[in-house]
């Protein structure tokens, strides 16, 4: 295995490569340390007592899937100021493009033979509709960004809280949705599994390599690392193009933007359907590294922890949004399940630490908000805004990184 | 945005938005109850399925307005949607239940001990719940006065997390039973066939009198006037000599005594309570409030009367596991068509 293993391992290493050659004179210094800190972890599952460890590889793979969908959020929170309580909405739209076009949950499509594009392998003779995990990602993106403008529509006209309100209406009428649609049938099947889940799914089978397995994660974690590495550059190349500059000065000032002719109807609808389109990526990844699609996973609570990854790395600073992903999903899978369980049994008190893991959250927000609103490493121009207004003049905010 | 740059008359279809913007909400409001309406005269001849609905809804939009002020006020008052409102009123719930159960109520006590009983609960309800909405202002809402407004929108939401956490630890994660003291779905009267129960006439009889006494208190007395005017702008009424921050807690705690008085009608009206009541009660209350127009005391009210008859047209006719999704429907349909509501000005968020 270890020789498919190192050969999964070069993909998510070209982009690297590229992304230092492209920008020489800026990135030849900042590139060096994401370079190094990638290869740390691409070679991370080649040391025996990590990439033998099924379950700890999992839990890497589901952080970095975290990763992804927090630089998502970042974009429409972040980048464009539009504060999204429903970003669970596209977790789950990802997660059913896998559930509805890669499994076995139609399986009265085309006579019970099922319709298979582009998968191999001995999915070709099972039922219901079948189609090669690349195509289902690109499928996940487009409902996620048909979804995202649909959500951005309403929330046009509106600003501040207002934005917050819909977009958690949004997010809570899809979670009740997915649950309760399993008594709605398309055909004979119904439409979602609710709270049983559509289980299972396909496994990722990309092109000249074996299919992913359930009981050995290491391509899981490469692919999801490669995933984390494509988002990445796209949203450092999305955050000073043009339409992130955009971004940026709607958040900053909207009447101010419009006047300065920013299409401001346009602008925001991009955030939303490619904050969106991210959220799809990584949900149709979870759904297949999960191995189900159920509405219990879709509540709102993810959407909060998702948020949480945002404001505790910094709002709109790309590399505080993963490293605030990665501490997140550490608390959130290993230390409050893990570590810190057995601490109220040991002080007498009777109950599950488990059960408190809100409470956490909250607290964590709580402390972020009043303590160091900033996030652990921010954005520039908002530390600025945020702590020395005396220091803001014009030149400094435009030197400054967006 | 791009219509309005061209001030050029009234082109036509800026005066079928304006028409949409006038009518467009109340014609959203009333398609469920007429198309119940007629569904109930072709299969029964008669609406008393509909006023069963309606009645049954007021007394649940009672309850929801009593929650929807306090989001209102605060709202009002410092422009923040106060997330944990809806668990201030779980909390309020739980206070009462654990009161009545310490002086030792049941279904089998008569009906002085019972009607004394409430009496002291309600007051107790409110003060605990007041007092806790006035130290989450303190301890998580004043620190960030000024800071960009993404701050305490956030903080606000972790303060719910930990208080639903809080009531979860307080009563476990199953819905507990509450005491039917009143004997709530004993029928009282019947009007046309349509039946009043108790539980209707105690959250009537409840939110009529302490709507009276708040607005009075409002309109009349010294530290409403103080409200209002902090209300409309903070920094002149500062300099005018009004304690800014003592007014902002005083809000705070009139909207959490309202909220804790509307948590204890629930425990007596619904006799289950759970510690997730506080967020899908909270939303709904806050639709309420959007819907009446924020910042609107009377619209807050009517907003809650609605979304309560709403409420119940889908509980019973649709099915209970969807009315979450069609409260919150509506509430984005409010926003496409008239964000600043029934009765609301134009705010500032809400062009």
């Amino acid at each position: 295995m270890s020789v498919a293993a190192s050969e999964t391992a070069k993909p998510p290493a070209d982009p690297k490569g590229k992304k230092k050659g492209l920008n020489l004179p800026p990135w030849a210094e900042k590139g060096l340390i994401p370079g190094v800190i990638l290869l740390i972890a691409v070679l991370l599952p080649l040391i025996p007592a990590i990439g033998d460890k099924a379950n700890l590889m999992q839990q890497m793979a589901v952080a970095l899937a975290y990763v992804v969908m927090a630089l998502g959020l970042n974009i429409i929170v972040g980048f464009a100021g539009l504060l999204d309580l429903g970003y669970v909405a596209f977790f789950a739209f990802g997660a059913f493009a896998v559930g509805w076009f890669a499994s076995g949950h139609f399986a009265y499509v085309n006579n019970q033979e099922g319709l298979h594009i582009l998968v191999g392998g001995n999915t070709v003779n099972l039922p219901g509709i079948h189609i090669n995990f690349l195509l289902v990602i690109v499928v996940a993106m487009i409902l996620c960004a048909i979804a995202g403008v649909i959500i951005g529509l309403p929330t046009l006209r509106l600003r501040g809280d207002y934005i917050a309100i819909v977009t958690l209406a949004f997010g809570e009428i899809i979670h009740r949705s997915a649950v309760n649609l399993d008594s709605v049938t398309i055909g004979e099947t119904p439409i979602t599994a609710g709270r049983q889940g559509i289980s299972p799914v396909d496994r990722i089978d990309l092109p000249f390599l074996d299919p992913f397995t359930v009981l050995d994660k290491k391509p899981w974690y490469w692919f999801a690392l490669f995933l984390v590495v494509v988002v990445l550059f796209v949203n450092f190349r999305l955050r000073d193009s043009r339409m992130g500059r955009a971004w940026i000065a709607l958040r900053e000032d909207e009447v101010a933007a419009v006047a300065m002719g920013v299409p401001a109807v346009k602008t925001k609808l991009l955030a939303y359907a490619s904050g969106a389109a991210f959220g799809g990526v990584a949900g149709a990844f979870l759904a297949s590294l999960l191995n189900t699609v159920n509405a219990d996973q879709f509540q709102f609570f993810f959407s909060i922890l998702v948020l949480a990854m945002v404001i505790l790395g910094g709002l709109g600073s790309i590399w505080g949004v993963v490293i605030g992903a990665i501490v997140l999903s550490i608390i959130n899978n290993y230390l409050i399940p893990d570590v810190i369980n057995s601490v109220p049994g040991k002080l007498g008190l009777d109950f599950d630490m488990t059960q408190v893991t809100f409470a956490i959250y909250g607290f964590l927000l709580l402390l972020m908000m009043i303590l160091r609103p900033q996030g652990l490493l921010p954005e520039r121009r908002r530390a600025m805004e945020l702590t020395e207004h005396a220091d803001t003049t014009d030149d400094t905010l435009y030197t400054a990184r967006a | 945005m791009e219509a309005a740059s061209i001030p050029a008359g009234t082109p036509a279809s800026e005066r079928i938005k304006q028409w949409i913007g006038t009518y467009g909400l109340v014609i959203v409001l009333l398609i469920m109850p007429v198309a119940f309406a007629i569904q109930d005269l072709s299969d029964q001849g008669n609406l008393v399925r509909l006023g069963e609905n309606i009645v049954t809804g007021l007394s649940n939009g009672a309850i929801w307005a009593l929650v929807a002020i306090g989001y209102t006020l605060v709202y009002g008052i410092v422009e923040l949607i106060n997330f944990a409102h809806g668990e201030i009123f779980m909390i309020g719930s739980f206070i009462s239940a654990s009161f009545i159960a310490t002086i030792g109520l049941t279904v089998d006590s008569s009906f002085l001990p019972v009607a004394l009983g409430l009496l002291l609960t309600l007051p107790i309800a409110m003060i605990g719940s007041g007092s806790l909405n006035v130290l989450i202002e303190r301890v998580a809402y004043r620190p960030l006065r000024g800071a960009p407004k993404l701050a305490p929108l956030i903080t606000a939401v972790g303060m719910s997390f930990i208080l639903q956490n809080v009531g979860l630890l307080w009563k476990g994660g199953n819905q507990q039973g509450v005491p039917d003291l009143l004997e709530a779905q004993t029928t009282l009267v019947t009007i046309f066939g349509v039946t009043i129960e108790h539980a209707d006439v105690l959250s009537i009889g409840v939110t009529i009198p302490l709507l009276l006494v708040m607005t009075t208190f409002i309109n009349r007395s010294r530290l409403g006037k103080a409200m209002r005017a902090t209300a409309q702008d903070p920094e002149a009424a500062r300099l005018m000599g009004i304690n800014v921050d003592t007014t902002i807690s005083l809000t705070f705690l009139i909207g959490g005594m309202l909220a804790g008085a509307a948590g204890l009608i629930y425990a007596m009206y619904q006799t289950t309570i759970w510690f997730f009541q506080g967020f899908t009660g909270g939303l709904i209350a806050f639709t309420a409030a959007v819907m009446g127009g924020i910042g609107n005391l009377r619209g807050a009210v009517l907003g809650g009367l609605i979304i309560g008859c709403i409420q119940q047209m889908s509980d019973n006719r649709i099915g209970s596991e969807w009315t979450p999704a069609i409260v919150f429907s509506y509430l984005i349909l409010i926003m496409v068509f008239k964000p600043s509501g029934l009765l609301g000005e134009q705010t500032r968020d809400a062009g």
